[in-house]
């Protein structure tokens, strides 16, 4: 069959960052299984996951140093398990970035789990090169950064590397594909390249199948995740929030639905709120497959949850890579005490005051939860032109962060003091000393940047 | 009768906030293609950056998607430094949709009906 004349292509999504829902995947394969069961000859589908934020890759990279077979998503097992077997007997292939810090020790892992569920050795592959933090790469990120670089102890160095290997890795027989850091849209436009053998300079249909992979990188949030506001936007059976599922055609158009049988809903509001989520100049979405243009894009729902994108553009791809180098941070310091009943927000201030005075050599952040909080800016400026209006139950939080620990450990300290020498009537004090990271980026040429893939076997050494 | 009741832009339109950096972006999504011209007129780039004055955003920029019915703002520096940086219990500044979408803009009567919601003006 012509690769222009196959059917639509089935992406279901089943995870939008790490740490989400571990049984989301169980319906979207179900469904996925359906649809291929009752679809025209030639229909194929992809599951994918994306569990990969800067921080998560730090974080990642720092287990990989304390264990060698560590570094990959610590939900890979509670996500794939319970879905690995049914694609591998329905020829659903999977390709995710939850290989993290460590995609080979993650394929082995994956390798074993199919062992033990009694599934034939499934091919996997690994994408590479994303990874810069070898010594020779870092002077590669010193000569682009300078002096930011300077006394600064990295802790992991990712380019965001595209859907070229990805692709490459699917024409060459894999069944799953594990990645480390590639852009998120890359997990859905590398199947689609590999499917119908766009070439990688086909710039409107690889636009376009970076706006279905955005749509689809979040998971449940096109799906009525993240969007319920009662009265305004009702979703029904949120506790049940389906995950997504596009079928992307040979143009690249996409019609976003999602999952049988759960919760939630595909409408153009939650498609339209998706579309923009993280986008700056709609004209041009970033990405290291191509230039994706929105500004004229349409959505048309269909009803039954289903709703068509039409109208992007794609543009050549950026001539570099994003790079991103995470490093130590100091640390941050919170403590948090409750103030309620008669005059609780006066007393509640007044420990704010004596905590400032307690400890001038810190800049403090001030919370007073239940009065103003997350709206407000670290200065203090919200809170400085709020009036106090005698609620009466208020949660005080302070946070600093401070390059030596002893000092920021001082502020739990400070917080723990306020039951006996503080207002009167605090509780419930809660303190926490947490290890920052922080993030510089910069701009690689790609050639600087060699990507590959490499099947993986169980028995390969680490 | 057609003179404009005030109202908080939440029964006119809904929005969702993604973070980069310390760069926050604010969709402004109309509830209906006949409210769209009146979002335009009224939640400028001014009109928002005075809704974020505390937080002293460097730059605002705003993008009209005219098929969509929608703007999307890009707030620079309002994160206090982003998701790695900030104080804040929220770094990524998820809520500053709410913030946004409780301007108050002015709407015809006319048009009252196609409002979301059903709270006092």
């Amino acid at each position: 069959m012509n690769s222009i004349d196959r059917p639509a292509l089935l992406i279901g999504c089943a995870a939008g960052f790490s740490g989400d829902r571990t049984d989301a995947a169980g319906p979207v394969v179900d469904t996925l299984i359906a649809r291929l069961q009752n679809g025209p000859v030639g229909q194929r589908a992809f599951l994918i996951f994306e569990t990969l934020a800067e921080r998560t890759l730090a974080l990642a990279q720092l287990r990989r140093r304390a264990d060698p077979e560590a570094g990959y998503e610590p939900l890979l097992d509670a996500m794939l398990r319970p879905v690995l077997a049914r694609c591998l007997a329905h020829g659903i292939r999977i390709v995710s970035n939850f290989g993290a810090a460590n995609p080979r020790a993650a394929a082995r892992h994956i390798g074993r789990m199919a062992r033990e569920l009694g599934a034939a050795p499934p091919h996997i592959a690994v994408v590479e090169g994303d990874d810069l933090s070898a010594p020779a790469q870092l002077a590669l990120l010193r000569e682009q950064l300078g002096a930011q670089m300077d006394g600064i102890r990295v802790v992991s160095a990712n380019a965001y590397i595209g859907a070229e290997p990805i692709a490459a890795a699917l024409d060459a027989g894999a069944q799953i594909v594990v990645c480390g850091r590639v852009a998120d849209p890359s997990l859905t436009v590398g199947p689609a390249m590999s499917h119908f053998g766009w070439r990688s300079d086909d710039w409107e249909r690889l636009g376009r199948a970076t706006m279905a992979g955005h749509l689809l990188e979040c998971g449940a949030q096109v799906c009525g995740g993240y969007f319920a506001d009662p009265g305004y936007k009702d979703v029904p059976d949120l506790e049940a929030v389906g995950f997504p599922i596009a079928e992307i055609d040979a143009e690249g158009c996409c019609t976003i639905g999602k999952a049988d049988v759960t919760g939630g809903l595909v409408t153009e509001a939650t498609v339209k709120e998706q579309l923009l989520y993280e986008v700056h100049d709609p004209a041009a979405y970033l990405t290291p497959d191509v230039i994706a243009d929105i500004s004229d894009a349409e959505v048309h729902g269909l009803g039954a949850d289903r709703v068509a994108v039409s109208g992007v553009r794609g543009h050549a791809r950026p001539t570099h890579y994003k790079v991103n180098v995470c490093h130590e941070g100091g640390w941050l310091a919170e403590g948090e005490i409750s103030y309620a009943g008669p005059r609780a927000e006066g007393r509640a201030r007044l420990a704010a005051d004596v905590l400032k005075k307690r400890l001038a050599d810190l800049v403090l952040r001030v919370d007073l939860i239940g009065a103003v909080s997350v709206l407000g800016d670290d200065a203090g400026r919200t809170l400085a032109a709020t009036p106090d209006a005698d609620l009466r139950d208020i949660r005080l939080r302070v946070a600093a962060t401070h390059e030596d620990r002893a000092l920021a450990e001082r502020l739990a300290r400070e917080v723990m003091a306020l039951y006996t020498c503080g207002p009167a009537g605090g509780g419930g004090v809660r303190t926490a000393l947490t290890p920052r990271l922080n993030t510089i980026s910069c701009l690689l040429p790609r050639a600087a940047v060699p990507v590959s893939f490499a099947r993986i076997d169980e028995e390969m050494p680490a | 009768m057609n003179a404009p009741i005030d109202i908080p832009l939440y029964r006119a339109a809904h929005g969702r906030t993604g973070d980069k950096g310390d760069r926050s972006n604010i969709s402004v999504i109309a509830w209906h293609p006949a409210l769209y011209p009146l979002l335009v007129e009224q939640v400028t780039p001014e009109a928002v950056a005075s809704r974020f004055r505390h937080r002293a955003p460097a730059g605002v920029q705003r993008y009209l998607l005219p098929r969509l019915h929608a703007m999307n703002f890009v707030l620079d520096g309002v994160l206090d430094g982003g998701v790695n940086d900030a104080l804040n219990l929220d770094t990524h500044g998820k809520a500053l949709s709410f913030l946004l979408l409780d301007l108050r803009i002015r709407v015809p009567q006319d048009l009252l009906s196609l409002l979301a919601g059903s709270d006092a003006y």
